[in-house]
């Protein structure tokens, strides 16, 4: 179980490492990696080039680093619930396990027994 | 899928949010009253939340060559079912609509329809089709992830196309158009949020399995698998 969860990490990081080399570099002045939404909001300017939005956006972060900020602190308050979950269920799986040992000595059982249900 | 502040017009604006509207008010009133029968079940609602967060703030590179975002409500979505992850994306879209400029609050409820309501009941019927015929834990989950957020940028992507149907093609050029940029790029991303929630499940299944037992759609797995 260990051993193909590892896989399937590995392939989430192939399927996004691969495109950086896979995709040619455009010749034009337009960067590569784009987001989809503005690209999108370029293909409405295209469709309709009359459409003028009509509500901005309340707060603009200042700039792209303050984007990239907030951003980062968005995955960060994600990944420590997660984090914490883990954690937590890894120590409570140990202490169970630890328990159920303790109770199986006592009574002259194979403490190994069960093992690692995966 | 965000659809940017002020890019629908008004009617759709209006429509969307009010097509929206009632399955927030569902979704917070089934979330309210499966967490004072279970209020043990709060730090998974709190893990699913966090993966919605976490996936939703990674913008990925593609294929297409550009950079997209995984939505991370399947995994909400087939533990708690598809309405309990309505006020979650709430969360999430109003988060980055009013602190990142990302999307906005005209289009909150077309983006809420695509990544909180299509998404989550996308992902949650295919689950039930894929363990309906057969198919283990593991593949239904991926499956079930990956079809989901796939549906939440062609919906975005339909959304745009009736908002925005081309002057010489219509609706139907347009929507080439939008899915070319939306769901292509989405490919390999949908299925990285497929592994990715596998992931999650797995860790699940080995450290709550007592849980898991009796969440709507993993009860009676014993039984179909």
């Amino acid at each position: 179980m260990k051993r193909y969860n590892w896989l399937v990490a590995a392939a989430v990081v192939l399927l996004t490492a691969l495109p950086l080399w896979l995709v040619a570099k455009p010749d034009g002045a337009d960067g590569i990696f784009g987001g989809a939404d503005g690209q999108a909001q370029q293909a409405i300017g295209e469709i309709a080039p009359d459409y003028r939005p009509w509500f901005a956006p309340l707060l603009q972060p200042a700039s792209s680093e303050i984007a990239s900020l907030l951003f980062a602190l968005q995955a960060a308050i994600g990944a420590g619930v997660i984090g914490y979950w883990l954690g937590a269920s890894v120590t409570r799986d140990r202490y169970r396990k630890a328990a159920e040992a303790n109770n199986a000595a006592g009574r002259g059982v194979d403490a190994k027994a069960g093992g690692d249900a995966d | 899928m965000h659809i940017m502040e002020g890019f629908l017009p008004l009617g759709h604006a209006v429509g969307w949010s009010l097509a929206s509207a009632p399955f927030v008010a569902w979704g917070v009133h089934s979330l309210r009253r499966g967490l004072r029968e279970r209020p043990e079940r709060r730090m998974l609602l709190g893990v699913a939340a966090a993966f919605s967060f976490v996936l939703s703030a990674l913008k990925l590179p593609s294929v297409t060559g550009s950079c997209s975002h995984p939505t991370g409500v399947g995994l909400g979505a087939l533990l708690f079912g598809p309405l309990a992850m309505v006020p979650v994306g709430l969360v999430v879209l109003l988060f980055q609509a009013l602190l990142l400029a990302h999307g906005g609050l005209t289009t909150l409820g077309a983006n809420l329809f695509s990544m909180a309501v299509v998404g989550p009941f996308v992902a949650a019927g295919v689950f039930r089709a894929a363990r309906g015929i057969g198919l283990p834990l593991a593949g239904a989950v991926f499956l079930a992830a990956c079809l989901g957020d796939l549906a939440t940028y062609l919906t975005t992507s339909l959304q745009l196309a009736w908002a925005f149907p081309d002057p010489a093609g219509g609706f139907a050029a347009s929507l080439a158009k939008f899915a070319g940029i939306f769901a292509i790029t989405q490919l390999p991303l949908a299925v990285s949020e497929g592994l990715l929630t596998v992931l999650v499940v797995n860790a699940l299944a080995r450290f709550n399995a007592e849980e898991l037992q009796d969440m709507p759609l993993f009860a009676g797995r014993g039984a179909r698998a």
